[in-house]
């Protein structure tokens, strides 16, 4: 009876679910933007005051954002350019141009790109004219006509910016930047990037031009705010349509924040990495776990999907080995131990796994040299065997020299895990010299 | 399981069908079935599916796709030769047939995110979006940006699309070296014994009961699951081998109770198959007519590698074998080997030798053709000129692949040269001359 009363003042917990699953989804895999960036109130307010020098005094300026993947470049620009756009007379008056260093691979396509996102006058429907002297010739034409005063300044966002340094003679950025330092149009040159070393990248001419302001996003959050940031990453907003529902899932959400178990997770998790973008990859497998039937996130979830997040690949690749293959991996184990990690050949390794069978084994039986090279060539597939030399074509296939990519420990560790083993196999492994 | 099909905004009916498709997969099913979510929510922008070949990395992809009827696109990358070709099949099956025109002729990454923006706008589903890239380690090889570029797709696109890659190889072999998007990576375990059984025992013979399939199944694993995991080939050979399997219950020989008998028939089989079938040394078809058909001794059709051997002019015999010889014996030993008065050699001095430096294992090392020469006019009793011919016949050696000649920069004036066959091969040149080369090998002393 009164289970009835509550879904008809509730929504059903499968709709909830939806619900709950909808907004923590666009929370984890879309980025949607917060309402203010967390922990990087200076650059914020930088970035805010420089980008609004620009569009309301008509203030040429260049800066680079520089930080580690996933540091919330993308964020804090993308906040600080919708605070822009608020304010009313900017609205009407900027021209953002987005550019991406993975898309624009040369200053040809960038130079057509930028054509198109500022719609100007030599665009017919989707089309652009003109060879690429042209194009340039144009564009700079436009941009030198303008003046302070009068024309509409234009941002010029450059994602991936160290790509764009690898052009051909750094064109782009050279005439952007040079343009940023005269007086002619107002512009914005806005560089995102992961790497520190950038501005050894640019030639001298362009880093002549450029101002040399830097904005660093280096993450300096403490585990405290880390797990706070977990708690209200994970917390339903306020305007929850069931308000039942909404007490609940933070409750549960508080608690298990305060599990051990999951605070000792999620300090392993700070300590290999800071950034959200793998915390977002952690709750999300957390998050595939919620389902109708189990409408919470449990201590549990938060493990497993630790363990999945955690998992080391190439053990599992390891794991699914023939018994053949895996006594190559042992035997060529045994070469670098003998040889201290000269590069061995196939006739070497199936040497040794002869003396192997010849001296230890009574559980498998010969095999032949074809299917042994089969298993051999099956390795190199995995890349767990490197060629040392790519003139593959030369040598015959039994004597060109290989590497070992495994590690002794994943060895070791892959064969205990390994099912059914055979036991002189183990030892064959564990003695000291073959 | 059960409780996953309540929420997930799929037919019930649907879900039971995949399941039923995916024996021994329903735990990936399942997980990734809770990835995706519902067809509204948004997906993470790239997931990384590895495992080793013939683990139903695509099967359960391209299943639980079809079967749910979501929008996607499947592209294997081995046919894509250029990045053309990729854009133009993901924007056919993701926009419908007239959208690739839409691309110019040879269109870079931009030209491709821009079309797919359009066509977005235009035709805005509701849906996510899923794009499959399989064998996706060769996109390594193709332009550095498109790796990471497919990974943050969703970013650039600005769309709720889903990139899916599948490998054999693992993701640690992937990442850029300025780093890229992070791609949620899932591992689809190799299937242990028992599943191997379960699904192979599957596509039983309708003529025969399951009990008995399933016990040709376990003869068959017992010969090969030591060296074989692949459920494909593994698949194939008990095709192959299943009608020798039945053969002594067709001549009424044996009861189909009388496990032993049948295996006794057909384990020896079973280890020729090894030898031939599964190295590709004799092709199925042969493998099928004349063996079983015919009744003949398996493995009596001589495999590819046989037909290795080829036919070579007499003193041709000779320079291959003076170049084995050559690359194999250390220089200093020529002395004692090939001359006759060669004065006095200590033996122990001779006979020093580790097994490591034993050259069967590191391999041919390179000769001058001076030492060729003089090495051939040793292992020739008669006399020979040293006309054109001798010549032509090194360099069509050359030609032949049987030697190598190393360093290109100098053609005429003493060049170096490898040989490159195998022991076996020359045993077999010179017991056609009757010269017993092991006699003259510093190796086999």
């Amino acid at each position: 009876m009164s289970k009835r009363k509550v879904k008809e003042t509730h929504m059903p917990v499968g709709e909830c679910i939806s619900q709950v699953q909808m907004i923590l989804r666009e929370r984890f895999c879309h980025q949607r933007l917060p309402e203010k960036p967390v922990g990087m109130e200076s650059q914020h307010k930088h970035l805010l005051e420089l980008l609004r020098r620009t569009a309301v005094h008509g203030e040429s300026n260049s800066v680079l954002i520089v930080g580690p993947r996933g540091s919330g470049k993308t964020m804090l620009l993308n906040c600080v350019l919708r605070e822009l756009l608020e304010v009313k007379d900017v609205n009407k008056n900027v021209l953002p141009v987005h550019l991406n260093g993975l898309l624009q691979t040369d200053d040809r396509i960038a130079l057509k790109e930028i054509t198109r996102q500022l719609n100007l006058e030599n665009v017919v429907g989707d089309k652009v004219f003109g060879s690429f002297a042209e194009n340039l010739a144009f564009l700079l034409e436009a941009l030198k006509k303008g003046d302070r005063s009068s024309s509409r300044p234009v941002l010029f966002i450059l994602d991936e910016f160290d790509l764009f340094a690898h052009h051909k003679n750094q064109t782009l950025l050279y005439n952007l930047l040079d343009v940023s330092q005269s007086a002619q149009a107002p512009v914005a040159v806005i560089g995102l990037t992961c790497r520190l070393d950038v501005l050894e990248l640019l030639e001298k001419r362009v880093k002549s031009r450029f101002s040399h302001r830097q904005i660093h996003l280096l993450s300096s959050l403490s585990f405290i705010q880390y797990l706070d940031n977990v708690r209200s990453q994970l917390s339903l907003p306020q305007d929850f349509p069931d308000t039942k529902f909404y007490d609940e899932w933070n409750d549960g959400i508080k608690t298990l924040c305060e599990d051990q178990p999951v605070v000792d997770v999620l300090q392993r998790h700070y300590n290999s990495c800071k950034d959200f973008r793998s915390l977002h990859l952690l709750l999300m497998l957390a998050l595939s776990r919620v389902s109708a039937s189990k409408p919470a996130i449990k201590p549990t979830d938060l493990l497993e999907a630790s363990r999945v997040c955690m998992v080391d690949s190439k053990a599992n690749i390891l794991h699914g080995l023939s018994i053949l293959e895996l006594c190559l991996i042992i035997a060529m184990k045994h070469l670098n131990d003998i040889y201290e990690g000269e590069p061995f050949n196939f006739q070497m390794v199936h040497n040794e796994f002869k003396k192997f069978l010849q001296r230890k084994s009574h559980s498998i039986h010969n095999f032949d040299k074809p299917v042994v090279i089969k298993a051999f060539e099956h390795l190199q597939q995995l890349e767990l065997i490197k060629s040392m030399d790519s003139s593959t074509a030369k040598i015959q296939k039994e004597y060109q020299l290989m590497k070992l990519l495994l590690d002794h420990s994943q060895i070791m560790e892959a064969l205990q895990k390994y099912p059914q083993c055979p036991t002189d196999v183990k030892q064959w492994a564990m003695s000291a010299f073959g | 399981m059960a409780a996953l099909r309540q929420h997930l905004g799929y037919e019930d009916e649907k879900l039971q069908r995949v399941m039923e498709r995916l024996p021994c997969r329903d735990v990936q099913a399942s997980m990734l079935l809770a990835l995706m979510g519902e067809p509204e929510q948004c997906s993470y922008p790239s997931i990384f599916i590895y495992g080793h070949r013939a683990t139903g990395k695509s099967h359960v992809i391209h299943t639980l796709l079809k079967e749910l009827e979501l929008p996607y696109a499947t592209v294997s990358c081995v046919e894509c030769v250029s990045v053309g070709l990729l854009f133009e099949q993901v924007l056919l099956s993701l926009f419908g047939s007239d959208s690739a025109s839409l691309l110019s002729r040879s269109p870079s990454l931009s030209d491709f995110v821009r079309v797919y923006k359009q066509l977005c706008v235009q035709a805005s589903a509701k849906q996510t979006r899923y794009i499959v890239l399989d064998r996706a380690e060769l996109l390594r090889d193709m332009e550095a940006n498109l790796l990471p570029a497919f990974l943050r797709l969703q970013e650039l696109v600005d769309d709720n699309v889903m990139v899916i890659l599948l490998s054999e190889i693992v993701w640690d072999k992937f990442r850029p070296n300025t780093g890229c998007f992070e791609p949620l990576l899932l591992h689809f375990p190799d299937y242990s014994k028992g599943e191997l059984q379960q699904i192979l025992s599957e596509d039983s013979h309708p003529s025969y009961s399951p009990e008995l399939y399933s016990a040709f199944i376990n003869i068959l694993l017992g010969v090969f699951y030591s060296v074989c995991r692949d459920l494909r080939e593994l698949r194939h050979l008990a095709a192959l081998n299943f009608s020798k399997f039945i053969e002594p219950l067709e001549q009424g020989k044996v009861k189909e109770s009388d496990t032993h008998k049948l295996w006794r028939n057909i384990e020896p089989h079973l280890k020729k198959a090894m030898q031939t079938v599964y190295l590709r040394e004799v092709s199925s078809v042969q493998w099928e007519q004349q063996l079983q058909m015919e009744e003949k001794e398996a493995g009596a059709v001589r495999g590819l590698s046989a037909h290795a051997h080829v036919e070579l002019p007499y003193y041709s015999k000779f320079l291959l074998i003076a170049a084995y010889l050559a690359s194999y014996n250390p220089a200093r030993t020529d002395k004692r080997f090939f001359l006759k008065h060669h004065g006095k050699i200590k033996k122990t001095n001779f006979l020093k030798k580790h097994e490591k430096t034993s050259n069967h294992l590191l391999g041919p090392k390179p000769f001058p053709l001076d030492r060729l020469l003089a090495i051939f006019y040793s292992v020739v009793d008669s006399r020979v000129a040293p006309t054109a011919s001798v010549f032509c016949q090194i360099s069509s050696l050359v030609t032949l692949q049987l030697l190598n000649q190393l360093g290109h920069d100098d053609q005429l004036d003493a060049p170096k040269y490898k040989c490159a066959v195998s022991l076996d091969f020359i045993l077999a040149i010179s017991r056609t001359v009757s010269f017993d080369i092991v006699k003259y090998l510093y190796d086999f002393l």
